[in-house]
């Protein structure tokens, strides 16, 4: 049977092993991936859906939506605008440390969120470092939705960075001399032609660290103070809901971040076919 | 000279040092840089630190203890077991993912990798639950895994499919682009001169790909010792059996043994270190080798 339905499904290749590599990587896809999800959906679905709007719709889950969504979009609109600068920095001068500098960006994604989490807390805690500097203006981090957006915005940060850099740096000088040559000052010339140009990289990026700030867990509970309608999130309702054995409320709202996740995967992929289309390179 | 002299410059413009029109003048090029600079020492570079102060904070005898303390030693060795399980079932997948995504053409594939970076965009917490509801007491498998004494969640078995989950597409993702971007040209050659698919696998494809695949490795490895969330739903924190390093150090962290946690996280922010030297020591000298996984 292989034989009648590969050469359809596939290409002819003197290369072997089509069967073995793509069976395999089907098999292990579904067994960690696909069938777990799908027991997730599942489960959503057999809740019905007076069951499901009724979980959605609960006044703990609304906050803790509401707080994880405003939380992520003020960490990534920080990030757009220091991803934007750190990219610049890096690509466009030369400084001792740059190297390093460049090195350090990845931080977040190295260092466990955990590790993260306490470093944070211990830092904006009315006595801790910076705390103390806070604390007498008038400015409480810890414990509050602001301790929320700080550990966001660490886990969030590279990001923009990382999209934004290599398209700069394969930004062709040619326009921006040219924008010159026509009496355009830099700064006219930065915001006509250099920012049009990363602007997919940018709404990329900003769509990344969006995605990966709603789900966060781990830095942000911590210094949250996980107080129930002011600094709790998502997940830590998805949490706590398990830990009351209220599997229902857990997969309702576990469902619906799932969808939100899916939703801004779709719109990376968008920006980026567009982008393609638009300029000739992925964002 | 006579050029430079016939030309008559004014003094004043003679004076300023020459910029190029494309460049920003050094007092904005050196605040841009101050301002990135600051933003990074804050927000990256002051918590990295806060780390390893709050450690030593109560002297290194505290902190050695903490480390050899049973409860410690117990959640070090269970972070290594899981990483040295996790990762290798990672890298033969994305080794096999990638074989068939690069060097055959097929119909599906678009939505084949859309998939592989799909844990990417689930929240931790709820790749920790997607196994609680297979596999839990409540869950679709759990009355027949009862039956059979058979414990994932709340056992080792679910703290590393929860680990394989997160880490699912570091391998794959990058050596999918770089071994679609050298195609399969190499391998066709070995394969009409007489090698076996295995031998040119081991002697063509695998030679090609080995810095992609280390960097890969690298950055899989660091998040399966440093996961938190996804293990934390699916551990049950029983100390010394199920505890992993993050976890032992947030429930250090909940007692108020403050130095004690952040000797353990010391530890972590340590191997973080170590994975960000190795990969820019890679990205700096191997860049040819991972080409195709600038950028992401």
């Amino acid at each position: 049977m292989p034989a009648a339905v590969l050469p359809r499904l596939k290409q002819q290749s003197v290369v072997p092993g089509f069967g073995p590599a793509l069976g395999f990587t089907l098999f292990y896809l579904s067994i960690v991936v696909l069938i777990p999800l799908g027991a997730l959906a599942l489960r959503a679905a057999g809740l019905g859906w007076s069951d499901f709007w009724q979980l959605a719709t609960d006044p703990r889950t609304l906050a803790a939506l509401r707080l994880s969504f405003l939380a992520s979009l003020g960490a990534a609109s920080i990030n757009v605008v220091f991803g934007l600068l750190l990219a610049w920095v890096l690509v466009r001068y030369d400084f001792p440390g740059r190297r390093l500098v460049d090195a350090v960006i990845d931080l977040p994604f190295a260092l466990p969120t955990a590790v993260a989490g306490i470093a944070l807390t211990s830092l904006y805690a009315p006595n801790g470092w910076v705390g103390q500097v806070l604390t007498p203006l008038g400015f409480k981090v810890a414990y509050t939705p602001l301790g929320v957006i700080v550990a966001l915005t660490f886990v969030s940060l590279p990001f923009v960075v990382r999209t934004v850099q290599p398209v700069l740096q394969d930004l062709d000088r040619d326009v921006e001399e040219a924008a010159a040559t026509l009496g355009a000052t830099r700064r006219h010339t930065f915001l006509r032609v250099v920012l049009p140009a990363l602007l997919p990289a940018l709404l990329t990026g900003y769509a990344l660290a969006l995605a990966r700030a709603v789900g966060e867990y781990g830095s942000v509970i911590f210094i949250a103070g996980n107080i129930p309608y002011v600094s709790e999130i998502a997940p830590l309702l998805i949490v706590i809901r398990l830990e009351e054995f209220n599997y229902a409320a857990a997969t309702a709202v576990a469902a619906l971040m799932l969808g939100v996740s899916f939703t801004m995967l779709l719109i990376i992929n968008l920006i980026q076919a567009w982008s393609r289309r638009r300029f000739g390179h992925g964002a | 000279m006579a050029l430079e002299a016939s030309l008559d410059i004014h003094p004043s413009v003679a004076a300023a040092p020459w910029r190029s029109p494309t460049a920003e003048s050094p007092a904005v090029k050196w605040t841009l840089i101050g301002v990135a600079l600051a933003f990074l020492g804050f927000f990256l570079v002051l918590p990295l630190v806060a780390v390893f102060v709050e450690a030593f904070r109560s002297g290194v005898g505290v902190y050695f203890e903490a480390l050899v303390e049973p409860d410690a030693v117990a959640a070090i060795r269970l972070t290594l077991l899981v990483a040295a399980i996790a990762v290798p079932c990672n890298l033969v997948f994305g080794l096999a993912a990638a074989w068939a995504i690069a060097k055959f053409e097929f119909k599906g594939k678009n939505l084949l990798i859309t998939l592989i970076d799909l844990p990417f965009s689930v929240s931790p917490v709820i790749s920790g639950l997607v196994y609680v509801l297979l596999f839990g007491s409540q869950g679709f498998l759990g009355p027949w895994l009862a039956r059979h004494g058979i414990e994932i969640v709340f056992a080792v078995p679910g703290i590393v499919l929860a680990t394989i989950f997160v880490t699912f597409p570091f391998v794959a993702r990058e050596l999918i682009p770089l071994m679609q971007e050298q195609g399969s040209g190499d391998e066709e050659a070995a394969i009409s001169l007489g090698a076996s698919g295995w031998k040119t696998f081991w002697l063509v494809t695998l030679p090609n790909v080995r810095w992609a695949l280390l960097y890969g490795v690298l950055l899989c490895n660091a998040r399966a010792m440093g996961e938190y969330g996804a293990v934390s739903v699916v551990s049950g924190h029983i100390r010394g059996l199920t505890n992993t390093m993050p976890l032992h150090v947030e429930i250090l962290y909940n007692e108020y043994s403050f130095s004690a946690a952040f000797a353990v996280a010391s530890l972590l922010a340590l191997l973080a270190l170590v994975t960000l030297s190795i990969k820019s020591f890679l990205e700096w000298r191997h860049a040819d080798g991972l080409k195709a996984v600038r950028g992401h």
